[in-house]
């Protein structure tokens, strides 16, 4: 594998960024903490803001408490239980801090952390299943705790429908030797907006596999940050949006290598149609010196299925030892064109029915990944609806 | 037995400057069964014919006629000239990432055919062809035009062609980039083709060496966006000795 190389992009496509960049600060310095007010309120040219239209989420950024929540349905499968926390408890676990403005506001002011407890050892038959749904575009924030202990087997399946400001923090901890599927679904209404931090720990030989689905929302941000409690982890994140006319939809990824012999893997896909619809992917991964023996790869890819949709897609890459198993990288923004849209009329193809085999054919990697078939099968029925409202 | 007719066909491209005329009357009647190549000089409007008669949108007919079996193919979208029978093997394919070869064959044959194939005899079709034609079967599993060598392209567009059975097949190009192995082993494919169907084929050639496997039985020289020359095989064999040079002196 090609260490800081960027795999070859197809010919034709769209570079942005393609090549690895180092920022200018280390992601490692980065500021995260308890206290809403070691965060200033972004003006929107701070790095991690730049993408980001922070003119619309003024009342997610203000610290104070609405008191509001979201309906809740759940489905357990038997041995799993939720319960709550109370957030200096949860402060005291030693679990990652808020990263920004909008996640310590939402970790400060949640009103409690709802734990929900994956059994040492349990071996879950059918997958849990939450779904968070707001109905009046109500301002809330949330804050779970998935403590899946060591040994377990487990698949998580979170949506999020209806119309809210959601301001989310969730911390996962995977115990050493736990095999856990998060699937994380926006399938929001196009006024609501939700800004998320998902951290993610994975324990000694233990596989995470995070999952993130992002359909609908007006504005949806989702940062995922993975450290390792031990050797031998593996990381899997994979994502699939779709963003319309409209959307804004950006997902934030930082890996951080500290423990040797850990792997992950990201592969993140987006399509864009319509006016002014809009994605940002940023995939920061850092191996530290002690992490002897990485291997991580990322991928992003970006399809425009129409003009005035815009992808911008910034992977980054920071290495401190030479002791790595691989690095690398790939980034590539495509565009439905019209030259492929002739060819394939000309082979007697209708023209929804190409822009769709196209769409199809972009996604179905990713979503053969996923490995749960109903989530699957849901995937490409949301995709092909996406499709059918752009004929309407 | 089925006919495609083109009558007095003017057709211009935009360009900065303005509209620009490619084609300035070309009258060309081809019937199933019959090959006719098009031979002539680059920039004489060979290509234009072409992608005009399949209906690329950068091409804008000014005036004139195509009908199939009377019916106005002017008046269709590409798709549904393609479902008419009309074919055009493409000089340069595009890449479509993502879209396998077997699912695009299985999709383009269901849209002109009105109907998805037999999954099992399809399947058989398929191998058939691409063994015909010498290509690796892992070549199905490969991303539209995805990486192909140029080769590669022209095969597949031959394949094409042979899967989809049209009524009558243009070929832009189709030789040019081959070396004499793959030129003989796509001539071949051609012929088959036109054996299993009997469509008719628009052969558009600069050069006549691939009018050595694939015998026109009308020759046409265009020049400058029309007809100059009309005759049997023994015109290529002509323009093989004294090259175009002589049309190129005629005032257009």
């Amino acid at each position: 594998m090609s260490l800081l190389t960027p795999q070859r992009p197809s010919p034709g496509a769209h570079i942005h960024a393609g090549a690895t960049m180092v920022p200018d600060q280390s992601r490692a310095e980065r500021t995260t903490s308890y206290a809403v007010s070691d965060f200033p309120v972004p003006h929107g040219r701070e790095e991690e803001w730049r993408f980001t239209p922070v003119s619309r989420l003024g009342e997610l950024f203000r610290d104070e408490a609405t008191g509001l929540c979201l309906d809740w349905e759940e489905h357990l499968p038997e041995g799993v239980s939720v319960s709550s926390v109370s957030v200096p408890e949860w402060q005291r676990a030693g679990l990652p801090k808020p990263g920004d403005r909008a996640a310590a506001v939402a970790a400060a002011q949640s009103g409690g952390v709802g734990l929900i407890d994956i059994p040492a050892s349990a071996e879950l038959a059918e997958p849990v299943r939450i779904t968070l749904r707001g109905d009046e575009g109500q301002l809330v924030h949330g804050h779970l705790w998935l403590r899946v202990g060591h040994h377990a087997k487990a698949t998580v399946v979170l949506g999020h429908a209806g119309r809210a400001a959601y301001s989310e923090v969730l911390t996962i901890t995977a115990g050493d030797g736990a095999d856990l599927t998060v699937v994380t679904l926006q399938e929001w209404d196009d006024e609501s907006t939700h800004l998320a931090q998902h951290d993610v720990v994975v324990g000694r030989d233990a596989r995470v596999r995070h999952i993130a689905v992002s359909i609908g929302g007006g504005i949806v941000r989702l940062s995922t940050n993975v450290t390792y409690a031990g050797p031998g982890g593996s990381f899997e994140g994979l994502g699939v949006s779709f963003a319309d006319a409209g959307q804004h939809l950006e997902h934030r990824l930082f890996v951080d290598h500290a423990a040797p012999h850990c792997r992950s893997n990201v592969e993140y896909k987006g399509a864009l149609q319509g006016q002014t619809a809009r994605s940002v992917w940023v995939g920061d991964v850092l191996i530290r010196a002690s992490a002897e023996g990485t291997d991580t790869y990322e991928l992003n890819r970006n399809l425009l299925l129409t003009e005035g949709a815009r992808a911008d897609s910034v992977p980054n890459l920071e290495i401190e030892t030479g002791e790595i198993a691989g690095a690398g990288h790939a980034s590539a923004t495509g565009r439905f064109d019209d030259e492929q849209l002739f060819y394939l009329m000309a082979r007697g193809i209708p023209q929804d029915e190409a822009r769709r085999l196209v769409v199809r054919g972009f996604f179905a990697a990713v979503v053969a990944r996923i490995g749960i078939p109903e989530i699957e099968a849901h995937l490409m029925e949301v995709i092909e609806h996406e499709l059918a409202g752009d004929a309407a | 037995m089925s006919t495609l007719e083109i009558k007095d066909l003017h057709v211009s491209v935009e360009t900065d400057q303005g509209a620009k005329e490619i084609l300035r009357g070309v009258t060309l009647t081809i019937r199933s069964g019959e090959t006719h190549a098009i031979m002539g000089p680059n920039g004489s409007g060979k290509s234009t014919l072409a992608y005009s008669i399949a209906g690329h949108p950068k091409y804008v007919v000014t005036s004139g006629s195509v009908t199939l079996d009377g019916e106005d193919v002017l008046a269709m979208a590409v798709d549904e000239r393609a479902r008419a029978g009309i074919f055009l093997g493409m000089q340069y394919p595009v890449e479509v990432p993502g879209v396998t070869v077997s699912n695009f064959l299985r999709t383009a044959k269901t849209a002109v055919d009105g109907e998805a194939p037999k999954l099992r005899t399809w399947v058989k079709e398929v191998k058939a062809a691409m063994a015909e034609l010498r290509m690796d079967s892992a070549f199905a599993e490969r991303g539209l035009n995805e990486g192909f060598s140029g080769g590669e392209k022209k095969r597949h567009e031959i394949l094409q062609m042979e899967l989809l059975k049209p009524r009558f097949a243009i070929l832009d190009e189709t030789d040019s980039g081959l070396d004499v192995d793959a030129l003989r082993i796509v001539s071949e494919g051609v012929n088959r083709a036109k054996e299993s169907t009997g469509c008719g084929v628009l052969l558009i050639t600069h050069y006549t060496r691939i009018l050595g496997y694939i015998t026109p039985d009308f020759v046409h020289v265009f020049v400058d966006g029309r007809i100059a020359e009309q005759g049997g095989p023994e015109l290529a064999d002509r323009l093989e000795a004294e090259g175009y040079d002589r049309f190129q002196s005629t005032p257009a």
